[in-house]
C-alpha cells in the first residue's frame, strides 16, 4: 500500500527532538555574516557608542537562548545559584560551545569587589577585523559582551558587561578583556548565601 | 638582498588599492605607483585582445633584464602583481598566499569598503610575515 513504511514526518518543528546538531560551522561563513551584521548596524547609527550598544543587544538575544539550550544539553537542567558557578559556566561551557575552546583566563578584579574579567588573546569574532584608527576604542567584541550579559541576566545575575582592548607589552596585538560588573543585589545575595 | 622589490594590488577598474615597497632601489612616490598600476592594468587588458590563442587570460609573467613581474588575476578581476629579481622561484605560490590573506583580512573586515585602498592592520601584519617566511625559505635553499 502506498504510504506504509514512510518515515513519520513531524508537522511542527517544535515536535522534533532536540538533537545535538552539527558541532561545526564554517569560520569563513560566520566571519562574513558577522561582518555584514556590523556593516548593517553602521548604516543605522550616527555614532560609535550607538553601534556598540546595538552589537551588544544582538549578543544579548543570543546569550539568553544559549543559556536555555546549554542548561538542557550540558548540565542536565541544573541551575547555577552561586557566582563562581555561573562564572565558570560562562568561562568554560559557553565558550567551548560557541568558540570551540575555553576562555584563556578568568580573574577577579583587584580594585572592586564586584568586577570579574574574562580574557582572551583574540576573540573569535575579531579574528579578521582591523579597527580603523579613527574609531578609537571601539571593539566588535561588544557582541560577545552582549552574549555574556544575556547569559548572566537569564541566570539571575544582572551585570554590566563590556569588552576592552588591553595592550600587552611585547605583543603587537592587544588582548581582549570582557569586564563583568555585577549589580549590588547579586553581591548581597552571595554574601547571604555564605 | 631582497628577492621581491615591490607588491601591487589593483582593483577591477585598474585603481591601485595596495602598494608595498621592499627593495631600496627605485622607490616610487604615490603618484608614480598609481601611474604604474593603471599602466599595467591597461597592458593586461590589451594583451588579452592581442593574444593569438583563444581564451587568453592576460599576462602572467613579464621578464626583463633587471626584474621579473609576476601577475595573478582573481576570478573577480582583482590583480596581484609582484616585481622581483630575475629568476626568482615560486612567485605564483606567494601570490596565491597573498590572495588568501586578502580574502581573509580585507574582505572579512566590516570596515573595508570594496575597491577602496586597503588600510587593514591585520593584513599588513600577516603580509609581512608571509613575505618574511618566503624570504627565509628562499635564502635557506
Amino acid at each position: 500500500m502506498i504510504g506504509v513504511g514512510k518515515i513519520k514526518q513531524y508537522s511542527n518543528v517544535l515536535d522534533r527532538s532536540l538533537s545535538k546538531g552539527k558541532q561545526e560551522v564554517s569560520l569563513s561563513a560566520f566571519a562574513f555574516l558577522f561582518s555584514e551584521l556590523v556593516q548593517y548596524n553602521q548604516t543605522q547609527v550616527d555614532n560609535i557608542s550607538e553601534l556598540e550598544r546595538r552589537l551588544e543587544d544582538a549578543g544579548y538575544a543570543v546569550g539568553a537562548r544559549v543559556l536555555e539550550l546549554l542548561c538542557h544539553r550540558e548540565k542536565g537542567n541544573r541551575r547555577e545559584t552561586r557566582l563562581l558557578g555561573i562564572l565558570s559556566f560562562v568561562h568554560s561551557t559557553v565558550w567551548k560551545v560557541l568558540f570551540g575552546k575555553v576562555a584563556d583566563s578568568l580573574e577577579k578584579g583587584t580594585e572592586h569587589e564586584d568586577e570579574y574579567m574574562i580574557s582572551e588573546k583574540e576573540l573569535l569574532v575579531n579574528r579578521f577585523i582591523s579597527i580603523p584608527k579613527d574609531m578609537g576604542t571601539f571593539n566588535c567584541g561588544a557582541f560577545v559582551a552582549g552574549i555574556v550579559r544575556g547569559v548572566l541576566d537569564g541566570a539571575g545575575f544582572p551585570a554590566v558587561v563590556t569588552a576592552h582592548f588591553v595592550p600587552m607589552e611585547g605583543q603587537q596585538r592587544p588582548r581582549t578583556t570582557i569586564l563583568i560588573k555585577f549589580a549590588e543585589e547579586v553581591l548581597r545575595r552571595e554574601a547571604r548565601l555564605g | 638582498m631582497a628577492a621581491i622589490y615591490s607588491l601591487y594590488i589593483i582593483n577591477k577598474s585598474g585603481g591601485l588599492i595596495f602598494y608595498k615597497d621592499y627593495g631600496s632601489a627605485g622607490r616610487m612616490d604615490t603618484n608614480d605607483s598609481l601611474r604604474v598600476a593603471s599602466l599595467w592594468h591597461s597592458m593586461h587588458a590589451i594583451s588579452q585582445q592581442l593574444s593569438p590563442t583563444v581564451g587568453c587570460s592576460g599576462i602572467e609573467l613579464l621578464e626583463a633584464d633587471t626584474f621579473d613581474l609576476h601577475c595573478f588575476q582573481s576570478l573577480t578581476g582583482t590583480k596581484f602583481f609582484v616585481v622581483c629579481e630575475p629568476g626568482t622561484q615560486h612567485m605564483e605560490v606567494l601570490l596565491t598566499v597573498i590572495y588568501e590573506l586578502y580574502t581573509d583580512y580585507v574582505l572579512k573586515n566590516p570596515f573595508y569598503e570594496m575597491e577602496m585602498p586597503i588600510r587593514c592592520e591585520l593584513f599588513d601584519i600577516n603580509l609581512t610575515q608571509a613575505i618574511q617566511k618566503d624570504r627565509v625559505a628562499l635564502l635557506g635553499r
